[in-house]
C-alpha cells in the first residue's frame, strides 16, 4: 500500500512488524499524503466514521436493554427511556445519529457529485459508496420498526408490501419476508436481527471503501491529478487530522442540539402510540432521508413501475460514472455543469418536500416533474455535457491555484493537450 | 465558514420541512408560556402537583399511565411530594399481587414499586365503559399528538357547541382542535371540579395547562436533566472547538494553503 518502505526503529517493533505489517499499515495512515487543498465539504468522511462508531456504541448498549417481542418492544424503549440510566440519552443519540449519519452521508455523496469524485479512477470507492448507502437505509428503515409504535408497524407493512408488486413470486416473497401472513412478532424478530448485523456489514465495507480511495489517493477540489508526496500534498497527520478534528466537533454541537433540545422533531409523533394492526393512521411517511424515493415511489401510477422508479433512482448512481463522459472532474471548470448541479440539489430537495405531502393534486404533479428531471439529469443531461459543454481551463497544479495566481492559460492549454 | 452557513441552511429546510410533515390541524392551536420550553426549561413544580392531582381526580377515572410508578412522584426533576406524601398517595390505591403460598391471589396497598393502577382491566374493558372508544394511555400522550402540549393544552380548552348544520351522533362531543372536529370523550373539565391545596384558583384554563404540564413531565421525566447536561455538553463542545481552531491555524501555517 505505501509508496515508500518503512522500518521500525525499536528491535521489538521490526520483529513484530516482519511477522504482521501492522506499523506499516499505521505509518501509511499517518503519512498518507492528502492534496493540501481539501475544503470542509472533505471533512465529512472523518464525520461519518464517527456517526457509524456513534451508532454501532449506542445501539449495542440499547440491545442489552431492548426486548425484540411484538408485546414487549414498546415497553422495554419506554423502559429504556424512564429506568435505565442514561437511557433517554443513549436512545436520542442513537435515533438522532440516525438523522445526522443521512444528513453527512447526503453532503458526502453531493460533494463527490460536485467535483467528480467517482470519475476514473474511483469508479470502485464509489461504487461501494453506493452499497453503503444502500445498507444504511436498509438498517435505518429496520431500526426504525424495532420501537413498535404505529409509523414502524404501518411503515413496516407499506414497505414490504411492495415486494408484491414482482409478478408471480411477489406474494411468495412478502409471506417470507414476513415470517408469517401479516408483520408480526416474526417480522420483529428477524429486523431486529438483520439491523444488528448491517452496521459489521456497513464497516468491513467502510475499510474496503478507504482502501480503495488510498490506492489512487483523494480527489481534490480543483479536480487534477497530482503528484503523491509532492508539494501539493500534506501528511494525513497531523493536518488533515486537525482538520477534520475540528470539523466534527461543529458537526458534534448541532447534533447535541438535536439530543438535547429537540429529541423528537425529527421522529414522527405517531410512533410514540404502540403497534395497532387494526387502526391505520391517517398519513404513512416514512423517515425524512428517504423522502425524496418515497416521493418517486408515489409519482408512478403503476405499483411495479414505481417500485422499479424507486430502485433505478438509487442503483442509478452506480453507473455514473459511466453516464458523466465529461473528461473534467471538478464542476468549478465546467460552468454548465455547475447550474445543472444546483438544479439537481433542488430537484432532491423538491422531491423530499413532496413525499411528506399527501400525494395528490398539486403536490403529485410537482412530484413526477421532478421525478422526470431527476432521470433526465442522469441519462440525458450528464452524457450530453460531457461532448457540448466549454470548459474552462485547468490549473497544472494545486499550488498554482491555491496561491491564487491566474492560471496560466498557455501552459494549461498545453497541458491539456499533452495529456490527450 | 462559508461553507457552514450553507450547511445549516440546510439543516434548517431539513428541519423545517419535517415538522411541516406532520401537522395537520383544524384550528390554530392555543399557546401559553409553558416553563419547561428553551435552554434552561425546568418543570414548574407547583403546576406538577396540581396536575397529578387534575391526573388522577378526573382524568385517571378512564386514563391508564402504565409506564409510571408510585416511586416517580418523588423523583427529582418530577412533582418532587415527599416520600411520606407519596408513599400515602401509593396506598390509597389497592393492586391485585400473588399467589401467596396457599396459591391464592390477594389484594393490598400499592407500595412506591407499583406501576399506576389502571382503571380498566385490558383494553376491551376499557372500550366497553366508553361506548366502543378506547381513552387512549396517557404516559407518552404528548410525544404521540403533533402539536404536543400546544395541542392537549388546547383540546381541553377546544369544547364548543357543534356549528349548525353538523350532525353529531350520539356521545361524540364537538371540539375544534380535535382532528375531524368529532371526540368521544366530553368535556373532562369545568371551573372549580378539583380544589386545589395552594388556593390556586382551579380554572378551566389554569387546570389544563397544570395537567398538561404533569403530562409533559410523565412523557419526558428526565426532560430536566436532559436541559442540564445539554447546555453543559454544549458549552464544553464550543470551548474545545474554539481550542482546536487555534491548534489548526497553528498547524496549517507551516504550509501555503488556508484553512
Amino acid at each position: 500500500m505505501s509508496d515508500h518502505e518503512y522500518t521500525p526503529t525499536s528491535k521489538a517493533g521490526k520483529w513484530f512488524n516482519d511477522r504482521l505489517p501492522l506499523l506499516t499499515l499505521a505509518n501509511h495512515l499517518t503519512d498518507y499524503p492528502t492534496p493540501k487543498n481539501l475544503n470542509y465539504w472533505w471533512t465529512f468522511g472523518g464525520i461519518l466514521t464517527f456517526c457509524l462508531i456513534t451508532q454501532i456504541v449506542t445501539g449495542l448498549t440499547l440491545a442489552m436493554h431492548y426486548i425484540a417481542h411484538a408485546d414487549m418492544a414498546f415497553e422495554s424503549v419506554e423502559h429504556i427511556m424512564r429506568d435505565v440510566n442514561y437511557g433517554w440519552l443513549i436512545r436520542y443519540i442513537h435515533a438522532n445519529g440516525a438523522s445526522m449519519f443521512f444528513l453527512a452521508v447526503y453532503i458526502h455523496i453531493f460533494r463527490s457529485l460536485f467535483y467528480g469524485s467517482y470519475k476514473s479512477p474511483r469508479e470502485i470507492i464509489w461504487i461501494i459508496g453506493i452499497i453503503i448507502y444502500l445498507l444504511m437505509m436498509a438498517a435505518a428503515f429496520m431500526g426504525y420498526v424495532l420501537p413498535w409504535g404505529q409509523m414502524s408497524f404501518w411503515g413496516a407493512t407499506v414497505i414490504t408490501n411492495l415486494f408484491s408488486a414482482i409478478p408471480l413470486v411477489g406474494e411468495g416473497i412478502v409471506t417470507w419476508l414476513w415470517g408469517g401472513y401479516s408483520v408480526d412478532n416474526p417480522t420483529l424478530t428477524r429486523f431486529f436481527t438483520l439491523h444488528y448485523l448491517i452496521p459489521f456489514l456497513i464497516l468491513g465495507l467502510v475499510v474496503l471503501h478507504i482502501w480503495a480511495l488510498h490506492v489512487p489517493g483523494n480527489n481534490n477540489p480543483v479536480g487534477i491529478d497530482i503528484k503523491k508526496p509532492s508539494k501539493d500534498t500534506v501528511p494525513f497527520h497531523p493536518y488533515i487530522v486537525i482538520k477534520d478534528g475540528f470539523a466534527l466537533l461543529m458537526f458534534m454541537i448541532v447534533f447535541a442540539f438535536f439530543v438535547f433540545y429537540t429529541p423528537n422533531i425529527l421522529g414522527h409523533a405517531d410512533n410514540y402510540i404502540e403497534a395497532n394492526p387494526m387502526v391505520t393512521p391517517a398519513h404513512i411517511v416514512p423517515e425524512w432521508y428517504l423522502l425524496p424515493f418515497y416521493a418517486i415511489l408515489r409519482s408512478v401510477p403503476d405499483k411495479l413501475l414505481g417500485v422499479v422508479a424507486m430502485l433505478s433512482a438509487i442503483l442509478i448512481l452506480a453507473v455514473l460514472p459511466w453516464l458523466d463522459t465529461s473528461k473534467i472532474r471538478s464542476a468549478v471548470f465546467r460552468p454548465l455543469y455547475k447550474q445543472f448541479y444546483w438544479i439537481l440539489v433542488a430537484d432532491v430537495l423538491i422531491l423530499g418536500y413532496m413525499g411528506a405531502m399527501p400525494a395528490e393534486g398539486l403536490y403529485l404533479l410537482i412530484a413526477r416533474v421532478a421525478t422526470a428531471y431527476y432521470f433526465l439529469h442522469f441519462l440525458v443531461v450528464l452524457p450530453v455535457l460531457g461532448f457540448k459543454e466549454k470548459t474552462l481551463p485547468i490549473p497544472l497544479s494545486i499550488t498554482e491555484s491555491v496561491l491564487g495566481g491566474s492560471a496560466n492559460l498557455a501552459t494549461a492549454k498545453h497541458k491539456e493537450s499533452f495529456d490527450k | 465558514m462559508k461553507n457552514l452557513i450553507k450547511l445549516l441552511s440546510i439543516l434548517a429546510f431539513v428541519s423545517i420541512a419535517s415538522t411541516h410533515s406532520h401537522s395537520a390541524e383544524t384550528a390554530k392551536l392555543l399557546k401559553t408560556d409553558w416553563s419547561f420550553k428553551g435552554l434552561f426549561g425546568k418543570f414548574d413544580r407547583g403546576s406538577l402537583q396540581r396536575g397529578y392531582q387534575v391526573y388522577t381526580e378526573v382524568c385517571a377515572a378512564c386514563h391508564s399511565m402504565k409506564y409510571l410508578s408510585y416511586r416517580n412522584l418523588g423523583e427529582k426533576g418530577g412533582p418532587e411530594f415527599s416520600e411520606a406524601e407519596v408513599k400515602a398517595i401509593a396506598a390509597s390505591f389497592e393492586v391485585t399481587d400473588g399467589p401467596n403460598a396457599d396459591g391464592e391471589m390477594f389484594t393490598r396497598p400499592a407500595k412506591l414499586s407499583d406501576k399506576f393502577v389502571m382503571p380498566y382491566e385490558n383494553v376491551k374493558a376499557a372500550q366497553a365503559a366508553n361506548g366502543g372508544a378506547y381513552p387512549p394511555d396517557m404516559s407518552v400522550l404528548v410525544k404521540a399528538r403533533g402539536g404536543g402540549v400546544d395541542y392537549i393544552y388546547s383540546l381541553l380548552q377546544g369544547y364548543e357547541d357543534a356549528p349548525s348544520g353538523m350532525i353529531l351522533d350520539e356521545g361524540v362531543h364537538y371540539n375544534k382542535y380535535m382532528y375531524g372536529n368529532k371526540i368521544r370523550m366530553s368535556a373532562p373539565l369545568s371551573d372549580d371540579i378539583v380544589e386545589y391545596g395552594d388556593g390556586t384558583k382551579a380554572t378551566v384554563e389554569q387546570m389544563s395547562k397544570d395537567v398538561t404540564t404533569f403530562l409533559m413531565w410523565a412523557a419526558e421525566p428526565h426532560l430536566e436533566s436532559r436541559h442540564q447536561m445539554g447546555f453543559k455538553a454544549i458549552i464544553y463542545l464550543i470551548i474545545l472547538t474554539i481550542l482546536v481552531y487555534f491548534s489548526m491555524k497553528k498547524i496549517w501555517s507551516r504550509v501555503e494553503s488556508e484553512v
